[in-house]
C-alpha cells in the first residue's frame, strides 16, 4: 500500500494553449526568434494562439503584417538567410498559395541552388483542414502538396503533446519547416508528462497498438482513426493507429513495421485521394512491404470535390470514423 | 545635401574597368555558349553595366545585394571572383554554387550576395527579410535590391514597397528599367510608366536617373544610401537603361527595331564614359589598352580555371537539399 | 510474333516452374516440338510449342516459378503461318454443316481466372511447402486466399518437401490429386453403373494373337479394354468431352486418358490421342511408352491436357471392380476390375469363365443412366468380337 507516488503529474491543456506555450518558450529561449503574420498581435491570432504574446514580447518580435502573404513569407526567408529564426504564421493553408512562390522557389531551393552557402531555418505555421462549415476556400487540406517538395519538413501535430513540443524540434532544424495545425484540434484537451521537454520530430508514432489492421493517418484525422479503432475493438477487431506526425521526410520504417505486424492497412487522409500523401504511403508499403500484405491496401480520403458549405455535404466529403470502421470491417471480415 | 562623387583619376579608371570587365566577360560567355560550354539561359547585361557598377560603388562590404537572373554585372561589380562565376557558368564544381545555379543563380555568402533570382519579383520579399534581419540585429547595413521594370507588374513589388516603408527598412530599390520585360514594352504593360510615382504611392521616396551614365548612377546611389541610413527609410531608384542584346540567347527581337537598338547603342554606358574621359583627356589611350589587356588576361584565367574544374559527383546531387546546419 | 506461354496442364494447375529450356534463341521450331520442361505437381512435363518460327527471346529463366499464361518465350513466326492447333474440344454445332471442309470453329477454352492470393499468404505457403491449390476457398477480400487460409490448410496438410529436382514429387502429386478429386466430388453429380462381361472370347483370341510373338510384342488384355472403351464412345459421344462453365462441350476426337499408377503412390492419366483409330499394336506401344515416361516424369504437356475421358484398369492385383471419380472437366470415367475366373451361366449351363466388371461413373449434368447403360452394353458387345477391335 506504500507504492511510491508517480513522479509524473500530467499537464492538461488545450491544443491552442500548448501551441501558445511552445511559441512563448521559443521566444524566451532564443532572441533571434520572432513571429510574423496576419493578426497575430493586436487581434491575438485568428485562432487565438498568439493571444497575449504582443503584450509580453512587443511589436518588434510579434509583427502584425498586412495581407501580403508573398511579401511576409519571403521576408521570413530573407531574415532566415540573414541570421534570424523567424516563425511565420499564415492564417490558413488556403492563403499559403499566395506565398507558394516564396516557399517553393526560394525557401526550399536556395540552400541547394547556392551550393550549400545558405540555410533557411524558417518555421511556417498554418491552420489547415475542414469541418468548420466555412466552405471550399477555407477548408483545404494541402499538407500532401507540401510534402511533395524536397527540402521541406512537414509537421502535423495531432496531439496536445506534439502541439506543445514539435515547434522546438522545428526550430532546431536548419531547414524550412511547415507546421500544419488542424482547425478542429485547437479546442481539444490533452495531457502530457510534466517533465516532458521535447518530442522526436523524425518519427511516426504508434498511438494505439493493435494486431489486425494498421490505420495510418495524421493531423485532424488521428482522432477519427482512434474513434474508429475503439468502435472496431467492440467488434473484436484490434486496430493499430499510426500517427505519421511528419509527412516529410516520412518515417517509412514505423509504417512498414506496423504493416508487417498487422498485414492490413487503411490510410486515412483528409487530402484528396489522387496524388495524395496517402498515395505516397501506400506506394511505400507496396515497395517495401508487399510480401507482408494479407489484404489489399485501402484508403479513406476526402471526396474529390471542393469542400461544400452545407453540413451534410461537408461531412460526406471528409473522412469519418464510421467510414473507417466500415472499410476495416470489410477488409478483415469480408461479407 | 547632394554629395558629389569624388572623381579622381583612379576612380574614373576603376569605373571604366568595372564596366569593361562585365562587357568582356559576357562576350566570352557568348562565345562559350555557342561552343555549348555554357548551356541553358544566358541573359546578357550588355548595355546596362553602368547601373550595377554605379550602385555597387555606393555600397560597403556590410551591405547586402539581391539581384535577378540578369546578374552577371552585379556579381562582377560586387567583386565576386570571375573565376568562380565562369566556372558556375560552365556548371563546374569550382563554380560559386558548385554548378547547381548557373548563369541565373550566382550566390556569394561572403559578399552578402543573396542571389540571382529567376522568378520576376521573387527577390523583392527576400530583400525585405534581409533588411529586417539586419535591422533587428542592429546592423547598419543597407540591402540593395535590383529588379527589372517587369517586376513592377508583380504583386510582390507592391507588397514589398508597402512593407518596406511600413517597417522603415533600409532597402535601396534599384529598378533597372530597360524598357522591355522580355518582349513586352513598358508602355504596353503599365498604365502608369512613372515608376517613381508608383513608389511614392507607398510613400517610398525615389528618383529617376540616367542608367547609361555611370557617374550619375553612382552619385544617385550614394545619396540614396546616405538618406536610407540617415532616415531609416527605403529609397527607390529608377535607372533608365537599355539592353543591347536579346532577352536571352534565343530571341528574334521582333518587338523592337534595329534602328531603336542602334540609337541606344550610341548612348551606351561604356562608349559614352570612355568618350567623355578621352575628350577631357582624363585617360590616355594606352591606359585603356593596358586595362583591356588586363581584363582579357583575367577572363582567360577565369576560363582556364573553369575548364580545369571538375564536376560535382552525381552522388552529391541531393547534398544541400536539406542542410545539416546553418552555415556560420 | 507468337507468345509461348506457361501452359495450363490441368484444371487445377496454377503455376509451374521452368526447369529446362531445350531450345535457345535463334533455334528454329515447328509446331509440336518439345522446347521446354516444366515442373508441376504432376512432375516434369515436356511442353510443346504450337507455333512455327524462330525462338527470338527466352523470357523466363530456368528455376523460375510463374503463373499459367505467363509468356515464357517468343517465337518469331515472320513469314510462317501459325499452324492451327487442333482443339481438343469443339463447340456444339448449332446445325449440321453442309460441307465437311469447313473446319469446326475452335472454342477458346474459357480462361481459368487467376486465383486471388495475398502476397503474405503466397509467401507463407511457399515457406510451408503448402500447395495453394488445396485451398478450396479464400476468406479474404474478394474471396482471396489469405494468411489465415494458408495456416488453416497447413494445419491439416502434411508439409511437402520443396520441389527441387526434375521428376515427380509424390507429395505434391498427392495434393494435386486431392484438389482435383475434391473438386470432382464437390461439383460433379456422379452416377454409377456396372456390367459384368465374359472375356472368354477375347482372351482366347488374344492368346492366339500373342502365341507367335516375342514377349515385347505381346498385347495385354488391358489394350482390348482400352480399345473397346474408345470405340464404344463413338456410339455415346456425350460421355466424351468436357463440362465447363455450365456447358457440355463434346470433344472432336477420342483421346482416352489412361490411368497409370505410379510406384510409390500417385496416379496420372495422360492421353492416348485418337485411341479409337489406333490398332491394338499401336495402342500397346503407346501404353508402354506412356507408362515408362510417366514413371520417369517425362510426359508432354499436351498429353495431360487433352484427355476427353479416363479409362482405368486395375490389372491382375487389383480389386474386382472399380468405381471411378471423374477427372474434371471430363464427364466420365470407365473402370475395368481384376479379371477373375468365376462360374458363369452359358446357354443354361454353369461354366468357369474369365469375367471382368466394367463400371462407368458419369456426370449427371450431361447424361443420364440410360446413356451410360447403352455405353456399357456397347463395351460388352465389342469385347465379344476381339478380332474387330
Amino acid at each position: 500500500m506504500n507504492a511510491p507516488e508517480p513522479t509524473l503529474t500530467p499537464n492538461r491543456m488545450t491544443y491552442r494553449e500548448a501551441s501558445k506555450q511552445a511559441l512563448r518558450e521559443a521566444l524566451l529561449s532564443d532572441p533571434r526568434v520572432f513571429l510574423m503574420g496576419e493578426d497575430i498581435g493586436r487581434y491575438g491570432g485568428c485562432y487565438a494562439v498568439t493571444k497575449g504574446l504582443l503584450e509580453e514580447f512587443g511589436e518588434e518580435r510579434i509583427r502584425d503584417t498586412p495581407l501580403s502573404e508573398s511579401a511576409f513569407v519571403g521576408a521570413g526567408v530573407g531574415t532566415a538567410m540573414a541570421g534570424m529564426r523567424p516563425i511565420v504564421e499564415i492564417m490558413t493553408v488556403n492563403f499559403s498559395l499566395l506565398a507558394l512562390d516564396q516557399i517553393l522557389n526560394n525557401a526550399v531551393t536556395i540552400p541547394h541552388m547556392s551550393g550549400g552557402q545558405f540555410a533557411i531555418p524558417l518555421v511556417i505555421r498554418m491552420a489547415t483542414g475542414g469541418g468548420r462549415r466555412v466552405a471550399a476556400q477555407h477548408s483545404r487540406s494541402l499538407e500532401g502538396w507540401y510534402a511533395h517538395i524536397p527540402g521541406l519538413r512537414v509537421l502535423t501535430p495531432a496531439t496536445v503533446e506534439d502541439a506543445r513540443f514539435m515547434l522546438k524540434g522545428a526550430l532546431a532544424d536548419p531547414n524550412p519547416v511547415i507546421i500544419f495545425e488542424h482547425v478542429m484540434l485547437y479546442n481539444m484537451e490533452g495531457d502530457f508528462p510534466s517533465d516532458m521537454k521535447e518530442v522526436d520530430i523524425a518519427r511516426a508514432k504508434v498511438r494505439r497498438a493493435g494486431r489486425d489492421v494498421s490505420l495510418i493517418t495524421y493531423g485532424g484525422s488521428l482522432f477519427k482513426a482512434l474513434q474508429a479503432a475503439d468502435a472496431l475493438s467492440s467488434e473484436g477487431i484490434d486496430a493499430e493507429v499510426i500517427d505519421l506526425r511528419t509527412l516529410r521526410p516520412l518515417d517509412t520504417k514505423t509504417i512498414i513495421d506496423s504493416v508487417a505486424r498487422t498485414r492490413r492497412c487503411i490510410i486515412i487522409d483528409e487530402g484528396w485521394r489522387s496524388g495524395s500523401i496517402s498515395a505516397e504511403v501506400g506506394m511505400r508499403i507496396a515497395e517495401e512491404a508487399f510480401f507482408e500484405l494479407d489484404a489489399p491496401l485501402r484508403r479513406v480520403c476526402s471526396r474529390e470535390a471542393p469542400i461544400p458549405y452545407a453540413a451534410h455535404l461537408e461531412d460526406a466529403c471528409l473522412p469519418q470514423a464510421a467510414t473507417i470502421v466500415a472499410v476495416a470491417r470489410e477488409l478483415i471480415r469480408p461479407s | 545635401m547632394t554629395k558629389k562623387v569624388h572623381l579622381d583619376h583612379a576612380h574614373l579608371l576603376h569605373l571604366l574597368k568595372a564596366m569593361i570587365r562585365i562587357r568582356h566577360f559576357e562576350a566570352k560567355c557568348v562565345e562559350l555558349y555557342q561552343a555549348q560550354k555554357i548551356l541553358g539561359f544566358l541573359h546578357l547585361y550588355d548595355g546596362e553595366e553602368a547601373v550595377s557598377v554605379g550602385v555597387m560603388e555606393a555600397l560597403t562590404p556590410e551591405d547586402a545585394i539581391i539581384a535577378t537572373y540578369r546578374e552577371h554585372g552585379q556579381a562582377l561589380a560586387r567583386g565576386v571572383d570571375p573565376k568562380c562565376l565562369m566556372a558556375e557558368m560552365m556548371g563546374k564544381l569550382n563554380g560559386c554554387c558548385r554548378g547547381r545555379g548557373g548563369s541565373m543563380h550566382f550566390f556569394d555568402r561572403k559578399r552578402r550576395f543573396y542571389g540571382g533570382n529567376a522568378i520576376v519579383g521573387g527577390g523583392l520579399p527576400l530583400a525585405l527579410g534581409v533588411a529586417l534581419a539586419d535591422k533587428m540585429q542592429r546592423r547598419s547595413a543597407v540591402t540593395a535590391c535590383f529588379f527589372g521594370e517587369g517586376a513592377v507588374d508583380e504583386g510582390e513589388f507592391h507588397e514589398t514597397l508597402n512593407l518596406a516603408k511600413l517597417w522603415r527598412l533600409p532597402i535601396l530599390f534599384v529598378c533597372e528599367n530597360n524598357l522591355y520585360s522580355m518582349g513586352m514594352a513598358v508602355e504596353r504593360a503599365e498604365a502608369d510608366i512613372d515608376f517613381v510615382h508608383k513608389a511614392s504611392g507607398y510613400r517610398v521616396a525615389g528618383e529617376k536617373v540616367d542608367g547609361m551614365d555611370v557617374v550619375a548612377v553612382e552619385s544617385a546611389a550614394r545619396n540614396a544610401i546616405d538618406r536610407i541610413r540617415r532616415e531609416n527609410d527605403p529609397y527607390f531608384l529608377e535607372c533608365r537603361t537599355y539592353r543591347f542584346r536579346a532577352h536571352s540567347m534565343f530571341d528574334a527581337q521582333l518587338y523592337r527595331s534595329k534602328e531603336e537598338v542602334e540609337a541606344w547603342r550610341k548612348k551606351g554606358p561604356i562608349l559614352r564614359f570612355q568618350t567623355w574621359l578621352e575628350a577631357n583627356r582624363l585617360i590616355k589611350p594606352e591606359e585603356i589598352a593596358a586595362m583591356e589587356k588586363e581584363i582579357d588576361v583575367e577572363i582567360a584565367e577565369a576560363v582556364a580555371y573553369a575548364e580545369a574544374g571538375g564536376l560535382e559527383p552525381i552522388s552529391e546531387l541531393e547534398r544541400f537539399v536539406t542542410m545539416d546546419e546553418v552555415p556560420a | 510474333m507468337n507468345d509461348f506461354k506457361m501452359p495450363a496442364l490441368g484444371a487445377d494447375m496454377e503455376a509451374g516452374t521452368l526447369v529446362e529450356w531445350l531450345v535457345k534463341p535463334g533455334d528454329r521450331v515447328k509446331s509440336g516440338d518439345v522446347i521446354a520442361v516444366v515442373e508441376t505437381q504432376k512432375g516434369a512435363i515436356e511442353v510443346e510449342v504450337f507455333a512455327e518460327g524462330v525462338v527470338s527471346d527466352i523470357l523466363i529463366p530456368v528455376g523460375e516459378r510463374v503463373p499459367v499464361g505467363t509468356v515464357l518465350a517468343q517465337i518469331d513466326g515472320a513469314g510462317v503461318a501459325p499452324l492451327p492447333v487442333e482443339p481438343a474440344i469443339v463447340a456444339p454445332k448449332p446445325a449440321p454443316q453442309a460441307l465437311a471442309e469447313a473446319p469446326p470453329k475452335p472454342t477458346v477454352a474459357p480462361q481459368v481466372s487467376r486465383r486471388k492470393i495475398t502476397p503474405a499468404a503466397r509467401r507463407r505457403a511457399v515457406a510451408l511447402s503448402l500447395d495453394l491449390e488445396t485451398i478450396v476457398k479464400g476468406t479474404g477480400v474478394e474471396g482471396s486466399i489469405r494468411l489465415a487460409d494458408v495456416e488453416a490448410a497447413a494445419s491439416v496438410a502434411r508439409p511437402a518437401p520443396p520441389l527441387t529436382r526434375r521428376g515427380l514429387d509424390l507429395s505434391q502429386m498427392r495434393q494435386a490429386i486431392a484438389a482435383a478429386m475434391s473438386r470432382s466430388k464437390r461439383e460433379i453429380p456422379h452416377y454409377y453403373l456396372a456390367e459384368t462381361v465374359d472375356l472368354h472370347l477375347s482372351l482366347t483370341w488374344l492368346e492366339a494373337f500373342n502365341a507367335d510373338r516375342p514377349p515385347i510384342e505381346r498385347i495385354l488384355p488391358a489394350v482390348l479394354f482400352l480399345k473397346a472403351a474408345a470405340l464404344a464412345l463413338r456410339e455415346q459421344s456425350k460421355l466424351n468431352g468436357a463440362y465447363e462453365n455450365g456447358v457440355f462441350l463434346p470433344a472432336a476426337g477420342i483421346h482416352v486418358g489412361w490411368a497409370i499408377a505410379l510406384r510409390g503412390g500417385g496416379l496420372i492419366a495422360p492421353a492416348i490421342r485418337d485411341t479409337d483409330k489406333k490398332t491394338l499394336v499401336e495402342l500397346m506401344a503407346a501404353m508402354r511408352d506412356l507408362v515408362e515416361r510417366a514413371r520417369r516424369g517425362n510426359l508432354r504437356s499436351s498429353e495431360l491436357t487433352s484427355p476427353t475421358i479416363t479409362v482405368t484398369s486395375v490389372g491382375d492385383r487389383g480389386a474386382e471392380s472399380v468405381t471411378g471419380v471423374i477427372y474434371p472437366p471430363q464427364v466420365a470415367i470407365v473402370g475395368f476390375g481384376r479379371v477373375a475366373t468365376r462360374p458363369w451361366a452359358v446357354e443354361g449351363r454353369v461354366e468357369s469363365r474369365p469375367l471382368v466388371t466394367v463400371s462407368l461413373a458419369a456426370d449427371h449434368r450431361v447424361t443420364d443412366g440410360h446413356i451410360g447403360g447403352l455405353y456399357l452394353a456397347a463395351v460388352a458387345r465389342l469385347l465379344q468380337e476381339p478380332e474387330k477391335l
